[in-house]
């Protein structure tokens, strides 16, 4: 599977060029508002005719400017998912539902409405008018309207940004599911959240002021000191796999990483299991000595990759950390009072509180 | 004929004429009321303009231009004529008096019903497969029910109401054109014929008021389903 966009499009005083493609697995476009991530997403739909390029699907050309070649939402098969979940009024969560069915393609593999129902949770809402839904529920009764049309990619945009943190967590298991499930369904998330897409995205497309400032694999494009500024420096920091290796007594979790062990809690999965860890770049420190007598109890010892400034008194520091990547964010000062540069071996000090609960999954 | 039964046969006449022009009008307002809403499309203005003329012109201009384009020595009216549809003089000509008249009525109220259904739904029907007709059969049209039936009320009334295009088009001859306005009027100009012209103004009253009852009823029950109680 692969999508392949390239569009441009004209606003007041905002161009938007855009050029890159996405396959299998999710697939995150971030920015932030006014970065022209919607525009992108209903470019795909069909909802909007760019000015100019070209989106295709697999073989399938759903819009040319070139031949003038443009395939109307109905026939693209992309399902969407809004922000504002737009269930319709006059009918109750079965009947929208069913209106997904309706149209989907006789004969097409993937979930009826009873796996669907049972995958998002919804059969005690089956009656109810979508007036009397709290937000999750009418974004998951969206989430399975869209499924249910059997499409061939799920479009989301900012399906999560409406709901409150709880409410969040109600959602992310299901997309997660969707992802790791039997279909594999791909999915184009378009997000301005970095903990939702470290959580979910395998893919990531960082748009800037209507043009891709990054693109690339999740755990590359997350460890890449240029990306600070993009992210946030605040939001920056790698995303790297463990296995969780087991669970002590006190609450804390042993999770194995390429470049040793770390001890983290709240970590809420199975010995064995596979997990992603974000590590905010702010909550690494370095040290040129092995630190003893430290609170913190996890230390893995590194080699700097590159050093990157800015014009603040921040700098950008990527660490190889084994077969991993990691990020961390100091001050200038710092680097040149302890002589960084790159190729120095040294030790990563990470804060175990430094891995947000909701940024572990698989 | 005793004057009763004059009364009677008027107001026969007119809830004839009018639920004709009634049933004609709705689809054809609607359709237009569809374009003016969400078509993109060169004249535009000029349609919208057109369609609002009879609310704008005096009623009986619009009778003595429907005259001209329709009697019968116009060649649109000799066409309908020759194909069993005489307008001028005829019941047929009341009915399309009441159609004009009644048409910039529905078309607003349903343009207005339209307009306020969120195009957004439509769109999130699009993404799921939906054709346009399909997008309005599935999502617009049971979203604008009320305002399709207040606009089919309004004209309904408007038809029975109707009476300067009508006279000025198709005369005044009972059983064939005089509606329930003309023959209050012409019992109006009798002496003596108030009781007769009472009674008919009653009628009229019964009528306008049991329709908008009636709307009114289906319309709560048509929003108390779309608010999900």
């Amino acid at each position: 599977m692969t999508l392949n966009i390239r569009i441009q499009q004209g606003f007041d005083g905002f161009d938007l060029d855009v050029c890159f493609s996405a396959d299998a697995g999710i697939t995150a476009l971030f920015g932030r508002s006014g970065a022209g991530k919607t525009t992108v997403v209903n470019a795909v739909a069909g909802l909007l005719r760019p000015d100019a390029g070209r989106i295709t699907f697999n073989d399938e050309v759903l819009f040319d400017s070139a031949t003038g070649t443009f395939a109307p939402p109905a026939a693209r098969r992309l399902g969407y998912v809004f922000q504002d979940a737009r269930l319709f009024p006059h009918l109750n969560v079965r009947e929208n539902l069913e209106f997904g069915m309706r149209y989907a393609p006789k004969g097409t593999p993937g979930a009826g409405f009873a796996d669907v129902v049972d995958l998002l949770g919804l059969g005690a809402l089956t009656g109810r008018a979508p007036a009397t839904l709290s937000g999750g529920e009418k974004q998951r009764v969206a989430l399975g309207r869209a499924l249910l049309s059997k499409p061939r990619m799920l479009l989301m945009d900012e399906p999560l940004a409406s709901l409150d943190g709880p409410r969040k967590q109600d959602i992310l298991p299901y997309l997660e599911r969707l992802r790791d499930g039997p279909q594999r369904l791909p999915i184009l998330y378009v997000s301005h959240a970095v903990d939702e897409i470290a959580r979910l995205a395998d893919t990531l497309v960082m748009l800037q002021a209507g043009k891709v400032a990054r693109a690339g694999p999740l755990f590359d494009v997350m460890s890449d000191p240029a990306a600070v500024p993009l992210l946030g420096v605040r939001e920056a920091g790698a995303v790297i796999e463990a296995e969780v290796m087991a669970l002590a007594e006190d609450g804390l979790t042993r999770l194995r990483i390429s470049a040793g062990d770390l001890h983290l809690p709240g970590v809420q999965a199975p010995v064995g299991a596979k997990v992603r860890l974000r590590v905010l770049a702010q909550d690494v420190m370095l040290s040129r000595a092995r630190p003893e007598g430290l609170s913190a109890l996890n230390v893995l010892p590194v080699q700097i990759d590159s050093i990157h400034t800015g014009d603040g008194p921040g700098a950008a520091v990527s660490l190889i950390a084994g077969q991993d990547r990691l990020l961390a964010r100091i001050t200038a000062r710092a680097v040149s009072t302890l002589g960084l540069e790159t190729g120095t071996a040294c030790f990563a000090v990470l804060k175990a509180t430094s891995v947000a609960p909701g940024s572990i999954g698989r | 004929m005793t004057t009763d039964a004059a009364a009677w046969e008027a107001l026969r006449l007119s809830l004839w004429v009018s639920l004709w022009a009634t049933c004609i009008a709705v689809p054809l307002a609607l359709w237009v009321a569809w374009l003016l809403a969400r078509g993109r499309f060169r004249g535009k203005t000029l349609l919208n303009a057109l369609v609002h003329l009879p609310l704008v012109l005096p009623p009986v201009v619009t009778g003595y231009l429907l005259l001209v384009a329709f009697g019968p020595t116009a060649p649109l009216g000799r066409l309908l004529e020759a194909l069993g549809i005489p307008l001028a003089f005829h019941w047929t000509g009341a009915v399309l008096a009441a159609i004009i008249m009644a048409f910039p009525l529905m078309v607003r109220a349903m343009q207005l019903a339209i307009e306020a259904v969120d195009p957004k739904l439509e769109e999130a029907a699009a993404t799921l497969g939906a054709s346009r007709a399909g997008v309005f059969a599935r999502v617009t049209l049971p979203l604008i029910v009320p305002g399709i039936l207040a606009g089919t009320v309004m004209g309904f009334a408007k038809a029975m109401g109707e009476f300067g295009a009508t006279i000025t088009f198709v005369a005044n001859i009972p059983g064939q054109t005089q509606t329930l306005p003309s023959a209050i009027w012409t019992a109006l100009q009798i002496p003596g014929g108030e009781t007769q012209a009472l009674m008919m103004v009653v009628m009229a009253c019964v009528v306008a008021l049991g329709a908008v009852v009636a709307s009114e009823a289906l319309a709560r029950r048509v929003a108390a389903r779309i608010a999900g109680a």
